[in-house]
């Protein structure tokens, strides 16, 4: 890998939300505990690949989406976007910044403004980032987006209230690509829709990458559409990242104790498959004030004494992936 | 066509659930009609708005009249129509007989009475017994579905669990009254897929060691394949396709569950674009006519604009409603 390629690149990522009791868990003298919902992540994207991150709620996944944009400042780590550090950018150097990485969100009930209409919604970012100066040039750039995604351009003066979950992801998408960005991050983006729109949303997101070139850190808690839409993958519990690679590989032999778990527990869509079983033992373990060592430690089927005390650093196992386990 | 043979435990003949709104009528549920056998899964699988809670609700007679209606049909419980009996009589069939756990535990247990509280409560209504008794009940089901130390979580409020640990509460208090017959709406959705398979298991487990029968509703196919005997497809207020479990997956017969079957991502193997069904759910205030699904339907013929295709029978035991099958083409 050629730093050429790598289009964003993460190192130490960190966030700890410091959680302040009320007054009376003050008065009594307790202390402030720490959140650690993002606890010291490394990964990359390279140029033109869907990079997955996978893991249940909780983990981490949307508050890394947030870092990585800087919506909300890391308590340590970096972020190289394009080789630069994005975390010294200023703040006029951070909006040319925000022009390259995009956001779609799950919920496009809430992401859109219901006041403004779809002329609006999509010129708007054009506007902020000065990409095009009279309303004709505006008016036809959105039609142009609105084709892209989909959606008739008789939409182009409707509200969002006057269209279908799967065409305001659609809208949601579209308002993304207002700016010509190289990086699109998804949190989530298909898991409010039904079966039958969600596979046309994933169509278009592998539609507009083959068309755009665009490289995407796709996150979602349904491992099948993680299979589907990613290149690579990183599976993430309780703040850390436990296993990285190709995704064929990653699905077809799982290394990491917790992604062998989250696989045995998918129900497939086809009875001849095993049926889902839980390989854990007890439910997911807190964020908050965690104890060192591994995560997994009391769940682990594998654990073993260094497990409690040293947290396993990711490392190459070859052919592309990195796995954080003691006892593999 | 329900001829109530004494081993089906509900028959749906014909059930239709109207709602008269501000806007117009919306028919919610058109003509449903399936049996459950006794001991038996039957998954009602579909999008959402497509019927299945509301077939569920109306089983429990919890349709509000106004604005609902039911015009047509009749639900058969154990060979009574449930759409017969007086309030005091429904009264002693729910919780007792039928008992229904919800998708969201959070909103269908209430947050100001403890766990041992709202459970006993059914129990000493229906079962008359006295507070200590029932309190020991509740103990013995909070083991049974796998709350750890229930001594301890008995006098814990619903906010004290973990989302997993509430939807066992909610099967607790559903199984307390020893029902036959268990309804499960979407009771998994809410949950994550590893929390997902232990209550998977837990609730087919219940049902095996019960005998009980139980409707799972259920937008996932990947659960109606591991958790299903028998399956009903609903697309827009009708069953479009119904038969067993094996046969549904694989020789599905109505475009519609082709159409699920190939929109669903894969865990082995990986193609490059799905097949997903073109087009949106049909506006349920203006429904199309004929077969709700001609417009989104690659197979649309003329005929399909103008009627609605009845369910037939294929095979044995498996029914599709497609005018594709009249002409005994397939």
């Amino acid at each position: 890998m050629t730093a050429a390629d790598t289009l964003l690149s993460v190192k130490g990522l960190t966030k700890h939300f410091t959680l302040h009791g009320d007054i009376y868990s003050k008065l009594a003298g307790e202390k402030t505990q720490l959140l650690k919902a993002v606890d010291g992540i490394d990964f990359h994207i390279r140029r033109g690949e869907t990079l997955g991150l996978v893991g249940e709620s909780g983990c981490g996944k949307s508050t890394t989406a947030r870092l990585v944009t800087r919506l909300i400042e890391p308590t340590a780590g970096q972020v190289t976007l394009k080789n630069q550090n994005l975390l010294a950018f200023s703040r006029k150097r951070l909006k040319e910044a925000r022009k390259e990485v995009q956001l779609v969100f799950q919920d496009p009930y809430s992401s859109l403004n219901p006041r403004k209409t779809i002329m609006h919604i999509l010129s708007r970012p054009m506007e902020i980032h000065g990409l095009a100066r009279s309303w004709a040039e505006k008016r036809e750039k959105v039609l142009e987006l609105l084709r892209r995604v989909g959606l008739g351009i008789e939409h182009i003066d409707r509200y969002p209230h006057e269209f279908s979950g799967g065409q305001r992801q659609r809208i949601a998408i579209a308002r993304a690509l207002s700016v010509d960005p190289e990086l699109v991050i998804g949190d989530e983006p298909v898991s409010a829709l039904d079966v039958s729109i969600q596979a046309q949303i994933l169509n278009l997101f592998r539609e507009l990458q083959q068309e755009l070139g665009l490289t995407y850190l796709f996150i979602a808690h349904d491992l099948s559409v993680i299979r589907h839409i990613s290149d690579r993958v990183a599976v993430m519990y309780v703040g850390k990242i436990v296993e990285t690679g190709p995704a064929a590989a990653l699905f077809e032999r799982p290394l990491h104790p917790y992604t062998k778990a989250l696989l045995a527990a998918v129900p497939e869509a086809d009875p001849a498959k095993p049926p889902p079983r839980l390989t854990l033992q007890g439910e997911v373990s807190t964020p908050i004030d965690p104890p060192p060592g591994c995560r997994l430690c009391g769940r682990c089927p594998r654990e073993s004494n260094v497990c409690a005390e040293i947290t396993p650093p990711l490392v190459d196992v070859g052919d592309g992936r990195q796995v954080a386990c003691h006892n593999l | 066509m329900a001829e109530t043979v004494p081993n089906t435990v509900l028959a749906l003949d014909d059930l239709t659930v109207r709602f008269h709104l501000r806007r117009g009528d919306l028919t919610a549920v058109d003509g449903v009609s399936f049996a459950i056998e006794r001991g038996q899964t039957f998954g009602l699988v579909g999008e959402s708005g497509s019927g299945k809670s509301v077939t569920a609700k109306a089983i429990m007679r919890l349709i509000p009249d106004p604005p609902g209606e039911i015009p047509r049909g009749r639900i058969l419980f154990e060979g009574s129509n449930i759409l017969d009996k007086s309030n005091a009589e429904m009264r002693g069939l729910r919780g007792r007989h039928i008992a229904m756990v919800f998708q969201e535990p959070m909103s269908a247990l209430n947050p100001v009475f403890t766990v041992c509280d709202q459970i006993s409560d059914a129990l000493r209504t229906n079962l008359g017994l006295s507070k200590a008794e029932a309190r020991e009940r509740v103990v013995e089901l909070l083991s049974l579905v796998g709350i750890p130390s229930p001594h301890k979580r008995l006098d814990s409020y619903v906010h004290e669990f973990s989302g997993g640990m509430r939807q066992r509460v909610m099967l607790a208090m559903a199984l307390s009254c020893n029902p036959g017959f268990l309804i499960a709406d979407e009771p998994t959705t809410a949950l994550d897929v590893t929390i997902q398979a232990t209550i998977l298991e837990l609730i087919t487990g219940m049902i095996e060691r019960l005998g009980m029968s139980l409707l799972f509703i259920t937008h996932n196919l990947g659960v109606v394949a591991h958790a299903c005997d028998r399956v009903g497809v609903m697309y827009a207020s009708h069953i479009v396709e119904l038969g067993d479990k094996k046969e549904i997956f694989a020789h599905p017969q109505h475009p519609y569950t082709v159409g699920l079957l190939h929109s669903i991502p894969r865990l082995d193997g990986q193609a490059k674009y799905l097949t997903p069904i073109s087009g949106s759910v049909c506006n349920m205030m203006e429904p199309p006519a004929g077969c709700k699904f001609h417009p989104r339907c690659a197979h649309a013929m003329d005929v399909c604009r103008r009627e609605i295709p009845k369910l037939k029978e294929i095979a044995p035991g498996h029914l599709a409603a497609c005018h594709l099958h009249d002409r005994g083409a397939a």
